[in-house]
């Protein structure tokens, strides 16, 4: 019955230390990418990065703050719209697309006073509503024609490859640092208060969590991830068509690869975006039956597999390769004896 | 000790919904670090009442001090942060967090607590609660009795001066009902006001000096448990209705 100084909580394991030794390799020797790959590998590699802000972006607003939203192409759209409007105003072309992530980010915040005060399936629908009405207002720009749309001139100004190192590099920086900025966020105090809300929003508020305030955080920290994804896709693509941006198909996407992977963890949306982008490598070329198979794929999923492969792998064989939890260190007594209802042990 | 005056004063309280009037001009104070139960029959206002006092709803007349500042516009998450915690009737667990993490949160969203200081005061609320054993469990594996073990420690978590219960022993077996007697004693010694529903009145007079009876949305009597069971008013209101008499006597 001694007191509980002595029991230790575990954040870090040296088994997470190798691995996220091994990430950083990995991303150090991607980085090497556009002088070892051929020039069809390094776009298709950009576009991973990619689908890998996407799925994290969106895991963070739905896994971690309970906000399932169907709308957030409008924030990808966005993104792609602001940069070409900001490139067009004179700014050079990779500035701009980092910031039009941060405009779309605050344009979010009128946006999510508004929706934030839904819940649900209002809330999911509404967000579909707001990414409808983004797509109309952006066709009435007299520079966007239309749905004739325009391109990312100013990219013309750089060579083929040069462009294509650029942009795979602009991605790949992207996806580090969104990875890092979510991983060290879920770790700290706002992530534990976001899953509260996520779990229970009343019992949340009930224990002191400024519940609002969270989720404002969280939902512009989304809008401007996705806004960057839909920058970073302009200049891979570099025309601009509001129907291609503003599509739910990438909010589709995006749910596909965190179902996949997992909803609510780290590490499940980085490998649905893997297994995503393998499919579509793979069958991307068979049209209709390729959507039909990825839809059925996330419905699948949803019903039999709820936690998605890492979710299901992690409950088995907790890995814990990028805690983001807390765990005690028991006394191996201490465990089995509570089991029997407080009988002690001798 | 030195400090008088109630942690908690409700006066004219009242609150309707649509046509339904719920609270009727309800007074209640609460002194620091006593102890009340609150009785009645389904229907009078208690968890109403509860809910006025947590912030969760907003009263139609009357005002509500808080250590003599008034609170009566606060949200449940501030009145929180300033000292009131509540658990739930029935329990509402972080079913994806671990029971650690549950009371986490409550530290620091509650009490402001960060770090290592945080993480020992979690741990030594969950041995207080008998919980420790099951601090890597997810909130969803628990059955009943943690979950109400659970909803206990994490509002004590945030660090309250005053705690609300809602019908914490409903549900429980009378020996699952006598350990949380004996945890809810243990915070009632360490100074903390309790405020405290329920039904089965043995269990409640176990740790209150002090019995208020609801019926209809009013306080019909307030004062010393034995002479509150006896009071007429309450006999026909409460144990006349009730599916069961107190076994206690």
């Amino acid at each position: 019955m001694s007191g509980v100084g002595d029991l230790g909580v575990e954040r870090w394991t040296p088994r997470a230390a190798v691995f996220v030794a091994a990430a950083l390799a990995v991303l150090g020797g991607l980085a090497f990418g556009p002088a070892l790959f051929s020039a069809a590998i390094t776009e298709r590699l950009s576009a991973l990065f990619i689908y890998v802000i996407l799925a994290v972006m969106w895991n963070v607003l739905a896994g971690y703050g309970g906000l399932v939203s169907v709308g957030q192409q409008a924030f990808f759209g966005l993104g792609a719209y602001v940069a070409v409007r900001l490139s067009a105003a004179g700014i050079s072309v990779y500035p701009a697309l980092l910031l039009a992530a941060l405009v779309v980010g605050g344009l979010a915040l009128p946006i999510g006073e508004v929706m934030l005060r839904l819940s649900g399936g209002e809330f999911a629908i509404g967000m579909w509503v707001v990414a409808e009405l983004a797509h109309l207002l952006v066709n009435l720009d007299p520079l966007v024609q239309g749905e004739t749309g325009t391109s990312l001139i100013a990219l013309d100004a750089f060579g083929a490859a040069a462009r294509r190192a650029d942009t795979y590099w602009a991605a790949l920086a992207a996806m580090a640092f969104l990875l890092a900025l979510v991983f060290l966020m879920l770790r700290g105090r706002l992530g534990t208060a976001l899953q509260a809300i996520r779990d229970d929003d009343v019992a949340a508020a009930s224990i002191g969590v400024r519940v609002l305030a969270t989720k404002r955080v969280v939902f512009v920290l989304a809008a401007a991830g996705a806004a960057l994804a839909g920058a970073l896709w302009l200049a891979t693509a570099i025309t601009f068509q509001p129907h291609a941006y503003f599509s739910v198909q990438w909010t589709a996407y995006m749910i596909f690869m965190t179902l996949v992977g997992g909803l609510g963890t780290f590490e499940g949306p980085v490998l649905g975006a893997v297994l995503f982008f393998i499919v579509e490598t793979a069958f991307g070329a068979s049209g209709v039956w390729y959507l039909v198979g990825l839809g059925a794929a996330a419905l699948g999923f949803a019903l039999f597999a709820p936690r998605g492969v890492w979710g299901a792998f992690a409950a088995r064989f907790s890995p814990r390769l990028l805690p983001l939890g807390y765990h005690v260190v028991l006394p191996a007594g201490l465990v089995p004896a509570l089991g029997k209802k407080g009988e002690e042990q001798a | 000790m030195t400090q008088t005056g109630p942690i908690l004063a409700a006066t004219g309280l009242g609150k309707r919904f649509g046509a339904l009037v719920v609270l009727e001009d309800v007074d209640f104070t609460v002194g620091i670090g006593e102890a009340v139960g609150i009785v009645g029959p389904n229907g009078a206002g208690k968890t109403t009442l509860l809910n006025v006092l947590s912030g969760r709803y907003a009263p139609e007349a009357g005002r509500i001090t808080f250590r003599g500042a008034d609170v009566t516009a606060l949200d449940v998450a501030a009145r929180c942060r300033l000292g009131i915690a509540r658990s739930h009737q029935i329990p509402r667990p972080f079913g994806g967090m671990t029971v650690f993490e549950n009371l986490l949160v409550a530290a620091a969203a509650g009490a402001g607590a960060r770090g290592r200081m945080a993480e020992q005061r979690v741990l030594e609320t969950l041995a207080l609660c008998g919980l420790l054993g099951l601090a890597n469990r997810r909130g969803e594996t628990l059955g009943l009795l943690d979950r109400k073990r659970l909803e206990l420690a994490r509002a004590l978590a945030t660090e309250p001066a005053l705690l609300l219960l809602d019908e914490i022993g409903a549900g429980l077996t009378d020996g699952e009902a006598r350990g949380l007697v004996e945890i809810i004693g243990a915070i009632r010694e360490r100074g903390i006001a309790i405020v405290w529903i329920e039904h089965i009145v043995h269990v409640l007079v176990q740790v209150v000096g002090r019995l208020v009876c609801m019926d209809a949305g009013r306080v019909i009597a307030d004062g010393e448990p034995a002479a509150v069971l006896r009071n007429a008013a309450v006999i026909d209101a409460y144990l006349g209705s009730a599916t069961h008499a107190p076994a206690h006597g």
